[in-house]
Formats: C-alpha cells, structure tokens, sequence
C-alpha cells in the first residue's frame, strides 16, 4: 500500500533526525566505543528505584490526577524553592509531564497559533523546531556562536524578532554544546523579551549539571517568572531517562490551558515514576552531588584530551558533553564522525545534527568512565594523526 | 575535597591513570601529583597497583576458596602470630581477621580444588592454635571491587541517543 499518500503534509515536511540517521549507521558497526549517548551512565539511585519496586508492591497502578500526584507537586514546588529560589503553588503552577519532551510539546501547543514564530537558539535540542513544526508554528533559527561561548547574545536575539514571534525557546545548560547562561548574560536579554512581550520555554532539564557556580533560572529574574513556561525533569539530575518523568512550572493559566491537552492526550504521567520521583527529590541530594562531581571530572578530563590532540574546545560549563570543532581537518561534521566511526570505530554526534551551525562541530558525551573514554581519546588520537 | 583522597579514588578506580591524566582532573600540577603519589607509597597507603582478572575467560584454570579459619587465641598475641604464620604461604592472598563464628577469614587460590584441599589439610589445618577451618570454594563470580562480571551489565543504553 502507497501509505505516503495518507501521511499529513506537516509530518512530511519535518525532515529525519539526523541523529537518527547516525544511529542506523552506527547500529550496524561492532565492536565500538560510543560517546555518543545523551543520557546519564548511571543507574537511577537505589532509593528511588526501591520506591518505584515498592509503589508497585503496594498496588499504586492506577491513574494519578491530571497534574500529578499532589505530594510531588509539592516536592517539586519544594526542589524548585531549595535550589534555584523559585517560588511555585504546587497545587496552581506545577504540572507532571511525561519527561521534557511531552513538556516542549504542551507548551508549544498550547502558545501557538498558525504562523506564529517561535525563535530556537541553535545548536540546540533536536526536537525543538519539529515540535514548533507540527504545532504550525514557525521555527526562527538563532545562531550562536562559539565566539560567544554559544550563549544567546542580545543582538543575536534582536536581529530575529518580528511582528509574529510569540516565543523564545532558551535552551541552558545546552545540549550539545554545554554551555550556560550565567545570570548576568540572562539579563541582558530580559529587556528585549518584556519589551517585544514574548513567552519564554525554558529547557533547564540539565539544571543540576553545572560545573562553576549553581544554575540561575531566567524564571528568578524580575518581571520573568509570569513569562517563562519553565520545563524541567528527572531524566538528567537523577539518572531517570527511561522512568519518564517531567514536569512544567508556569502560570496558572498556562498551566490550565496545557493540562486541557495533556489531559485529552495523555492523562497523567506513570504513577510508579511519581511516586519514585518523590523519594528522589527528599532522599537522593547526595546522588545528585556525587553525579556531578563525577561528571566534572570526566569533563576536564575529555576537553584536555581532545585539545592535546590538536582539536579547538570550546569549555562547556554544564550539561554532559562537550563540542570540539573539527573545522581544521576541512571535513564536514557528518563525514568526520562517519569517517571516525568507519576507521576508529568511535561512534560520536555530527554537529549539524542540531542545527546548521553545528557545522564543523562534533557532540562528544562524556556520560561515561574515565576508562572508556580515555580508550576512545586513543582511537581519536590515531584518526587525528592521519588526518590533522 | 583532600586532594590526597581525590587521588586515590581515581587510581582505585583506574590504577594506569597517568600523572598527567590525574593532573587534568583534579586541577593539580603534574609535579604535586607526583609527589603526592610518591608521599602515599612511601607512608605505605598505597601498597600496590593491581590488575582484576576474570581468570573464566583465560586459558589458565584459577580456583578460589574463601576458608573460616577458628584460632585459639595465644596469651600475649592474641590472634597475630597464627595469622602471620599463615601469610607466609604463597597460595594465601589474603588473611583477615574477623568478627562473627571465626577468628580468620583466609583467601587461598590454587589450580584445582585438590589442591587447595590439600593445603588445607595439609598446611592449614596443622598449625599450632588452628582450631578447625571450613573450606568454601568460590563457583561463580558475580562482582569483584566494583565491577560486574556478568555482561548483562554492560552498558544497557542506545548506542547513540539526542
């Protein structure tokens, strides 16, 4: 059966992911060490997978509330409050999502009207402008730049604002580069994002991965709370990929106009994840720290390697990867990491995976030991020597 | 964190880290690395950089037996000269004193069960202050200094993941 014919024109339109791409090609290699992976190596801390095992031992298999259970609203509420001095009523401003990514899609279905403008940051998040895409909105490009540090400069931001931009996507710490906004770099955009009164999403779902100096939401900053749809989750602080779990603090009336669709489309996140989650918000601060710590050491560890092999490296402060340009060795990024992959059997990310200009830049996750990267440092090593 | 202590998590960790590898991490110069670690050997903290070796997967037949040892304790040395006659042995890897229904807990490696059997018997067992001693031969390794035998623990995730 022709199906294509049957396929929506807007899903048509959305090209693959380029990740995806890499991973058929990777799938079919053997033998190879991977730092390709976005997802933490560690297994969620045990207290939190017991409470799951017990959850389940007690029988909680049914829906929750819309929003999520009431206790870890409460516990989020209290998270948000502790770590980033964020003040959130747990029962109004506060809903749990199935991960980050159904909260992307929540907050950009429930913003967007047909053609509205939606500015992305990039290099960023591969499902950012897909999601704007399939909301018939309209993705707007920002390029940052490493001379920048790949923060979102207020000129970068001006120059891309038009009567039809509804809102700014701020994705720090940022996948793939690593790098964060510090607070005063946040401030200096604020003016423009009051002035030409747009919503701000803000991904910080690597919030507790930062490595000089705490996270500062943008959602902190005068005048911003009531204009920020903060997402955030469990995925990355507490090595929860797999369990699911996001969640959405914003204003009460955004929060209501994104449960109306949660609700119709997905009704309440898992209720073993929640019940975990809670514990892990109470209980596993040191898991969080330990994490990090561990993280912090891998990152010097990798960003040095890759630089006395010869590669420029930008200095990524949070999240779990770093971003080495490979513009001197005048490949593109796609036929260096095939080419890496092919002769090293290294799998690593093309840059321009998460927008044009990625280009000429690769994502290496250093969200594995020490040992496997330093043999994976090796294997790059001889590449580079063939071909710098 | 004491950077003596950071140091020696990652050698335990990975014990061919080199100084210069520790002293990217850690943030110190090459040269206090090296001094640390140097300081650490002399005062004997360090003792010896060792390799885990999953013998199964070698040409080489490696039995291990964990052996309870119970010791009459000996006026004025308690349980020390029978555990140091004891180490003297090449077989033993380790000897511990522990607490609980036995005196020692005594690690012998051998080719065959025989063979440790017999030291046992013949070794063990006669030292003067040996009370009695209950063999258990080691069948199956599951994990060992923090790392899991089993490949069914192997990284579990996606090759490559956004």
């Amino acid at each position: 059966m022709n199906t294509d014919k049957y396929i929506s024109n807007v899903v048509k339109s959305i090209p693959p992911s380029g990740i995806r791409k890499f991973f058929d090609l990777v799938t079919n290699s053997k033998d190879i060490i991977s730092l390709g992976v976005g997802e933490p190596d560690f297994v969620t801390p045990w207290e939190i997978r017991k409470e799951g095992i017990d959850a389940l031992d007690r029988g909680s298999t049914t829906y929750t509330s819309n929003l999520g259970l009431p206790e870890l609203r409460i516990a989020i509420s209290y998270f948000l409050k502790t770590h980033y001095n964020l003040a959130y009523d747990p029962e109004k401003e506060i809903m749990v999502t199935i991960g980050a990514s159904e909260a992307i899609d929540l907050a950009l279905r429930a913003l967007l009207n047909d053609g509205d403008e939606v500015l992305v940051p990039e290099p960023s998040y591969v499902s950012y402008a897909p999601c704007v895409t399939l909301t018939r909105g309209i993705p707007v490009f920002v390029p940052t730049d490493e001379k920048n540090n790949f923060i979102l400069t207020p000129d970068d931001l001006k120059s891309k604002i038009t009567s039809k931009t509804k809102a700014l996507i701020l994705p720090y710490p940022n996948n793939p580069t690593g790098a964060i906004m510090k607070k005063e770099e946040l401030e200096e955009i604020v003016n423009i994002i009051i002035e030409h009164d747009l919503i701000v999403i803000s991904d910080e779902i690597y919030s507790e991965l930062t490595y000089e100096g705490r996270h500062v939401s943008i959602a902190s900053l005068p005048g911003m709370k009531e204009r920020t749809i903060l997402i955030n989750g469990f995925s990355k602080a507490f090595a929860m990929t797999g369990w699911r779990l996001g969640y959405i603090a914003a204003e009460h009336g955004f929060i209501e106009a994104m449960n109306k669709i949660h609700q119709y489309t997905t009704i309440c996140a898992p209720i073993t994840a929640q019940y975990a989650a809670i514990k892990g918000i109470y209980q596993c601060e040191e898991d969080i720290v330990k994490m990090r710590e561990t993280y912090d050491k891998r990152r010097k560890f990798i960003v040095n390697g890759f630089r006395e092999i010869g590669f420029d490296c930008f200095e990524p402060k949070g999240a779990f990867y770093i971003f080495p340009s490979i513009k001197k060795t005048g490949m593109t990024s796609q036929e260096f990491c095939e080419k890496l992959l092919k002769e090293e059997k290294v799998a690593v990310v093309p840059g321009d995976a998460f927008g044009p200009s990625g280009e000429g830049f690769i994502r290496v996750s250093y969200a594995y030991s020490i040992d496997k990267i330093a043999r994976a440092l090796e294997r790059i090593k001889h590449f580079a020597e063939r071909i710098l | 964190m004491d950077k003596s202590m950071e140091i020696i998590d990652l050698l335990c960790e990975n014990s061919r880290l080199t100084e210069k590898q520790i002293a990217t991490i850690t943030g110190l110069s090459e040269e206090e690395v090296k001094n640390t670690i140097k300081s650490l050997e002399d005062k004997k903290v360090l003792l010896k950089y060792t390799t885990l070796v999953d013998w199964e997967k070698t040409d080489r037949e490696v039995i291990t037996a964990l052996i309870d040892v119970r010791v009459a304790p000996q006026q004025g040395h308690g349980f020390n000269r029978v555990a140091h006659r004891i180490c003297q042995y090449e077989e033993v890897k380790s000897v511990s004193l522990i607490s609980g229904t036995y005196d020692l807990s005594v690690e012998v490696e051998g080719k065959t069960m025989k063979e440790i059997a017999l030291f046992v018997a013949e070794r063990l067992a006669p030292i003067e202050g040996v009370l009695s001693t209950t063999t258990h031969f080691v069948l199956k390794r599951y994990k060992k200094d923090g790392v899991f035998y089993e490949e069914g623990q192997n990284d579990k995730r996606l090759v490559v993941t956004p």
